[in-house]
């Protein structure tokens, strides 16, 4: 029989802890695919957040360290400073890259470290219980803004991608969604010009992956993608914001 | 070997560099500044890294990563801007990560002052971060001490993987003396089979402080404070001097207890028999020192630059044995050699109870 698909060595063998129909486990999946077809998986190390994700060692293969809320670009500073032949990157949520770690995002970014940033944005707090985040879109509903996001108290949502693209050593920044089979495909594709960018030496590179909560949400998971795609796409658009040379 | 003539915080930053470490991450703030700029200026020629980050928060973290990653790793700062670093401090405690942690402190709380001070005593011995660690502090009180227990440090951090703090103060950063750099005694140091470093590829490799099962948890915490008991164990150092004879013992650690040895020469001279304890060691403490003096002077009086706070672990190794008293200045103010010796006299005459 000719094997047309299996599971990428990236990914260890464990069962997720993810809810139905959450999509970090596509996410782990693409960039578990990356590092082995770019073949730096024995020279990875990542950078795992405080969220959802904090487990993500449990189901990537390769060396990691676990961060501080926030401060996972700090700590792949230290990390790729001293070992500048490592692929370094940090695995992130919404709460903690575009909240409580802003200062270390935008440092990283401004100084151009070679690292590569997975930004997983659902528009919500997804361990703590549905919180309202600073990337939760207008009207949205939060256990914390029961009523929906009000704009004049709580402002509009924090557009990290554009934001970080102002920086002239953010060289690469691009946004993308895992909604449907298409947009993994380009997602996939983002991740990968993204860790090329970092091992060419090119400076810091980020792809803020638009995802989904159906659990905070209160959503069927699929009722949850065509709701990121209505809702969140509008906002946060899917394009590519910085790439000085198409990198392949 | 050759002596040199240098200032307190370079002293640190030559010492480091001599001891093997190569990587420093740091924020400005005064009155610790001439070290980060003097590892700007000298770490490049080692082929080193000396990063300014953008907060004490972001240091400490890089911190965090550099010696995850197998490095010799410092940072430095001064009394607010070791309060940011403490969330760090508390994981890198809890992952076991060594490195060097500089607090050259200046008097609080909030942003206080920039003059000296022993007023982070409680902070850097008693936790400050969160959860149940310990941080090794040395407490140097000479230029030469700082370079010596400088490079120790590193030693001390690498052989159980633990964050080591140098609690200075203003003082002696700015203070010029005589310097010899000598290595220290020979360690038998672990390898770093543990870091996620491109040498240790044959099995994944996890830095962390995250343990959601209870039990899992408690054991780690055990585990913890069996390498404390250990460091406790090997690693407590003082110094007394004139305390056979002493019908009262003076206590100080760091720059005070220069002053306080002025004291005791005074003393002396008038025919009172003093004599000092100076933990070199503030955590591990030297509870037993103390212990043992109870049994033979009068009684104990601590000199600190702060409201009070070395005292009571001094109380707890005294255990109520003898009366222990207090002298100190705060805020910046430094204490006056005449204002310890009359407070000495008072209360060997008993006019103090």
């Amino acid at each position: 029989m000719k094997t047309v698909f299996e599971r990428t060595k990236a990914l260890t063998p464990a069962v997720m802890h993810y809810c139905p129909g959450c999509t970090h486990g596509i996410i782990h999946r693409l960039v578990g695919e990356v590092l082995e077809e770019l073949d730096v998986l024995n020279k990875a190390v990542m950078v795992a957040p405080v969220g959802c994700s904090t487990f993500i060692y449990d189901y990537i293969n390769c060396h990691t360290q676990q961060a501080a809320h926030g401060r996972a670009p700090a700590v792949a500073t230290g990390i790729k400073r001293v070992l500048p032949e490592s692929v370094v990157f940090t695995y992130q949520g919404d709460g903690d890259l575009a909240s409580i770690g802003t200062a270390e995002i935008v440092h990283a970014a401004m100084r151009g470290e070679k690292i590569t940033v997975i930004f997983v944005n659902n528009a919500i707090y997804g361990m703590t219980g549905g919180q309202v985040a600073p990337t939760t879109l207008e009207g949205q509903k939060a256990s914390t803004a029961p009523l929906g996001r009000d704009k004049s108290h709580f402002g509009m949502p924090i557009r990290m991608s554009e934001m970080l693209a102002t920086l002239e050593s953010a060289t690469f920044v691009e946004r993308v969604s895992v909604h449907s089979p298409s947009n993994i495909r380009k997602a996939k594709s983002a991740i990968k010009k993204a860790f090329v960018n970092q091992i060419s030496g090119e400076g810091f590179s980020m792809v803020e992956v638009l995802s989904t909560c159906p659990t905070n949400w209160k959503m069927t998971p699929i009722r949850a993608l065509e709701w990121l795609e209505d809702n969140m796409i509008p906002y946060y658009p899917l394009i590519n914001l910085r790439n000085p040379k198409e990198v392949e | 070997m050759t002596i040199e003539f240098m200032k307190g915080n370079e002293v640190i930053g030559a010492a480091a560099i001599k001891a093997g470490c190569r990587y420093f991450f740091g924020y400005p703030i005064t009155p610790q500044s001439e070290l980060p700029e003097y590892m700007a200026r000298e770490l490049p020629k080692v082929g080193g890294v000396f990063l300014q980050a953008e907060s004490e928060i972001a240091a400490i973290n890089m911190v965090y990563g550099a010696s995850g990653a197998g490095a010799r790793v410092m940072t430095s700062s001064s009394s607010p801007g070791i309060s940011l670093k403490m969330e760090g401090i508390s994981y890198i405690a809890g992952a076991e990560l060594p490195c060097l942690i500089v607090n050259i402190v200046r008097g609080g709380p909030g942003l206080g002052g920039i003059q000296p001070a022993q007023s982070d005593y409680f902070q850097a011995v008693k936790g400050g971060g969160h959860g149940d660690y310990r941080l090794v502090v040395l407490a140097p009180n000479s230029i030469q001490e700082l370079s010596d227990l400088v490079m120790e440090g590193f030693d001390i951090a690498d052989q159980y993987r633990n964050p080591v703090m140098i609690l200075g103060d203003g003082m002696l950063g700015q203070m010029m003396e005589a310097v010899e750099f000598r290595e220290p005694k020979k360690r038998n140091l672990p390898p770093k089979n543990w870091a996620t470093s491109l040498n240790n590829t044959s099995s994944k490799k996890i830095i962390n402080s995250l343990y959601i099962q209870p039990k899992d948890l408690e054991n780690h915490n055990l585990r913890l404070h069996k390498k404390y008991e250990e460091i406790k164990k090997n690693e407590t150092k003082y110094e007394k001097l004139e305390t056979d004879d002493a019908e009262i013992i003076l206590t100080a650690y760091g720059t005070t207890s220069r002053i306080v040895s002025n004291a005791i020469r005074s003393l002396r001279k008038e025919g009172i028999k003093a004599g000092i304890i100076r933990p070199i060691t503030l955590w591990p403490f030297p509870y037993k020192a103390y212990e043992e003096a109870a049994d033979r002077t009068k009684a104990f009086l601590t000199v600190e630059m702060s409201m009070g706070q070395m005292i009571e672990d001094v109380k707890l190794g005294v255990n109520g044995k003898k009366p222990v008293y207090f002298c100190g200045r705060t805020g910046g103010m430094i204490p006056d050699s005449s204002d310890i010796v009359e407070k000495a006299k008072k209360i060997l005459g008993g006019e103090i109870q």
